[in-house]
């Protein structure tokens, strides 16, 4: 008998069989579900999860990538890799077409971020998904930590926060009128330094851009940006080699690298400061915490 | 080679790392309890803030002439919302020390308070009540202790707060700490403790506090690292509702799944989390609400075969003998399982702006089974005004208005196996929902109340002693 069982879950444990339980309540009781896949590591960690809640069978629905044509290349390979690894299949909806046949319009500013809405609904619609998965959590921002895990959105896709469904137990309730559809969000009671563990101790392989790899970049605004075609190098520009990686995986134009050394998940954590989150007392400004106040400034306009 | 070939399930990985537990908290009090900052004093305290967001805190603070940070500032948000007047609504807030980590779902005092401490306490182990040292118990504390007994949240601790401002005074404390224990005991609340406090200058919250002497308890987080987890004690028969029915029909797994355990074309699992007790390898278990019989013949997970599992634990159960298992199905102990009935007597916490009336049309969710309804009547509601040492009672009632409990019954279209929520919360809970919208209306807890309430007219014996449910009450 093993006797070793007879415990409290350890916390990554009670998350993951959460989330298990989530991934496995939707797909019994929707009728079409899609999970938002990019690559990137919540999106990664999603998919590991989902392969898990359905173990010995496959995955029972398909994951949908949004691609602003703004993508890594490193990141694009990976995402195709991740689809073969856990036997998944993938829909790509391309902003870049969009683009092309007029339907969408390119931006003063070149980010490509604010566009992906409507080919999402569009992919949405088409694929009659009534439920799509995504990859956020209740520790991103103020407003996240009201959504529930499973949040209604109406015919255009929109959430509304000041309504939204009581949240009982674990008593998920996805019922919802024709024309509507669900966001579910497993990883809801997860934060950053969870996924970086998990990640760790899953031994799960994130794209190559989140390890420190040398890169050509430019100090712009404080900001570490990479020269590529997205992004070419301005007049103004003094162009370095240096050791970076990055904290997510968004639209090139927009997604600046941070300084880095860090080449396993257990370096970045060690680097991030993210290890000594819960050590009491001192205040420190380490580089988890501005790099979250980078991110801020982008949602705040900055871009 | 594909980069990715290293990913693959790690037995035991999971139970590596740190080994700290999860804890899931929820806050209650009224508006000027300090609940925020007490909240921000928790979240700064385990240094789960993020410096930007304390940057910011310090200058408003700085701004309003303050000396120090305000940390109820962290919980801005909420307070935003309250100056533009719209839906106060539960918000979930994380923070960890090396022992545990934390879900604290931070309840709104004043608006819609059931519905939010509803919520909130559905999850929580341990509920944080405080009260204003200068006001001791109040109406609120009342109502908040009577819901968070209702919700059977296994801990409810009573944060003393502001005990700076009444000079540190144990006479206070222990006044207010006898009034709580008072009414804990009537409403039946199971464990209780008392923290004198100062979430603004930090007395006991974190650090023990030299200026209560007379305190020898926990601080409010050393209490919260250390509490019981009851998970694997509290309705310790096996509870196991069927979600998913795994019938891998395709013979090559993807590459991911190589270092896992093979299994055969026949293969037909029942996938679901254990909600309560445990099950081993070998069990008879019985399956509800048909009542057939079966072995346990195998526990199987990603990461390899399991002899034990136990509460909490999403796994995959294998049974001895071919017979129909579908979603909506309970796996249950044999010992004790709850008869299936086809009429539910309980609480219900109404938590929509329509009123709920003798006679609609309603669906209930319980487990992974969902079934239409009628309400048969209404019994009751709870008035939540009431003295220490006493209890709520039950008034008449014709209908369930937004905030309000009542106890009602109703009438199932199919039989649903559900066990008293006293003995079982996982599988005693219910939600109502609305057949034509979809929108969750209230939830339900079925059987007896955890309290005997009263009743404010002629006692009728079906109130003062409520039919357990599947107990043969159908």
């Amino acid at each position: 008998m093993n006797t070793s069982q007879l415990r409290p879950l350890t916390e990554l444990e009670a998350l993951e069989s959460e989330s298990i339980h989530i991934f496995r309540e939707v797909a019994a009781t929707f009728a079409s579900p899609t999970m938002l896949f990019s690559g990137g590591k919540d999106s990664v960690v999603m998919l590991h999860l989902a392969a898990k809640a359905f173990w010995p069978a496959p995955i029972p629905f398909g994951l949908l990538h949004v691609d602003t044509g703004h993508n890594f290349p490193e990141v694009l390979r990976y995402r195709d890799e991740a689809v073969e690894f856990y036997g998944a299949t993938l829909k790509v909806a391309s902003v870049q077409d969009y683009i092309d046949d007029g339907r969408l319009r390119e931006r003063p500013d070149g980010t490509r971020n604010p566009l992906q809405t409507v080919p999402l609904l569009d992919a949405i619609q088409a694929g009659k998904h009534d439920a799509v998965f995504g990859g956020g959590r209740r520790d991103e921002e103020r407003a996240r930590a009201k959504e529930r895990v499973f949040s209604m959105r109406d015919e255009f896709g929109q959430w509304e926060p000041r309504n939204q469904r009581p949240e009982l137990w674990s008593l998920y309730n996805g019922r919802h009128l024709p024309g509507e559809h669900v966001r579910i969000f497993p990883l809801s009671n997860w934060t950053e330094l969870d996924v970086r563990d998990y990640i760790q101790a899953e031994k799960i392989e994130l794209p190559s851009i989140y390890y420190a790899h040398e890169r050509e970049v430019a100090l712009r605004d404080g900001m570490w940006i990479a020269i590529t075609e997205v992004t070419p190098r301005l007049p103004s520009d003094h162009v370095e080699l240096r050791s970076v990686r990055y904290r997510t995986v968004g639209d090139m134009s927009c997604t600046a690298a941070v300084l880095s050394s860090a080449s396993t998940v257990h370096d970045v954590i060690t680097e991030v400061g993210l290890s000594q989150l819960t050590e009491r007392g001192a205040t420190r400004a380490d580089d988890r915490l501005s790099e979250a106040a980078m991110e801020d400034r982008k949602r705040e306009g900055y871009f | 080679m594909s980069p990715l070939s290293t990913v693959r399930p790690s037995a035991g990985g999971l139970r590596a790392v740190g080994g700290r537990t999860l804890l899931r908290l929820a806050t209650a009090g009224s508006v000027d309890d300090g609940k925020s900052t007490l909240v921000g004093r928790l979240l700064f305290d385990t240094n789960s803030v993020l410096t930007d967001t304390l940057d910011h805190v310090e200058n408003v603070s700085r701004r309003k002439g303050l000396d120090h940070a305000d940390l109820a500032l962290l919980t801005d948000g909420l307070r935003a919302e309250r100056e533009q007047g719209i839906t106060i609504d539960v918000a979930y807030r994380y923070f960890a020390t090396p022992a545990r980590k934390f879900i604290l779902a931070d309840c709104p005092g004043h608006v819609q308070y059931t519905r939010n401490t509803v919520t909130g306490s559905s999850t929580a182990d341990v509920i944080v009540l405080l009260v204003d040292a200068r006001n001791g118990v109040v109406e609120q504390t009342r109502r908040h202790l009577a819901v968070a007994s209702l919700l059977r949240v296994p801990h409810v601790i009573l944060v003393v707060n502001k005990i700076d401002l009444v000079d540190y005074s144990e006479d206070v404390f222990t006044r207010i700490a006898t009034d709580f224990a008072l009414m804990s005991r009537s409403l039946g609340v199971l464990d209780t403790h008392c923290i004198p406090v100062s979430a603004t200058e930090g007395d006991n919250v974190v650090t023990r506090s030299h200026r209560t002497p007379w305190y020898d308890g926990p601080t409010v987080l050393g209490y919260l690292e250390n509490v019981d987890d009851t998970r694997l004690a509290v309705g310790s028969e096996l509870r196991f509702p069927v979600q998913y029915v795994l019938r891998p029909q395709s013979a090559v797994p993807a590459p991911w799944a190589a270092r896992a355990p093979r299994v055969d074309g026949d293969y037909r699992g029942y996938s679901g989390k254990i909600e309560s007790g445990r099950v081993r390898v070998g069990d008879e278990i019985v399956v509800l609400p048909r009542t057939s019989h079966a072995v346990v013949e195998a526990i199987d997970t990603p990461d390899g075969p399991l002899d034990l599992a136990v509460a909490g634990q999403s796994v995959v159960i294998r049974l001895d003998t071919n017979i129909d298992v579908s979603r909506g199905d309970i796996l249950a102990a044999t010992d004790a399982p709850p008869a299936p009935v086809r009429e539910l007597s309980g609480t219900v916490c109404w938590l929509a702006d329509r009123d709920l009336t003798v006679g609609a049309r309603v669906l209930v969710q319980h487990g992974t089974s969902i079934t239409k309804a009628i309400v048969k009547s209404i019994d009751g509601a709870l008035d939540l005004t009431f003295e220490s040492g006493s209890v709520p009672c039950w008034v008449p009632t014709r209908s369930l208005g937004l905030n309000d409990i009542g106890r009602v019954r109703l009438a199932l279209a199919s039989p649903l196996p559900i066990d008293p929520y006293r003995e079982h919360r996982a599988t005693g809970a219910f939600i109502i929902v609305d057949e034509a919208d979809g929108w969750t209306l209230g939830a339900g807890m079925a059987g007896a109340t955890s309290f005997r309430a009263g009743s404010s007219d002629s006692p009728s014996s079906d109130l003062q002693h409520p039919a357990q449910p599947g107990r043969g009450s159908s």
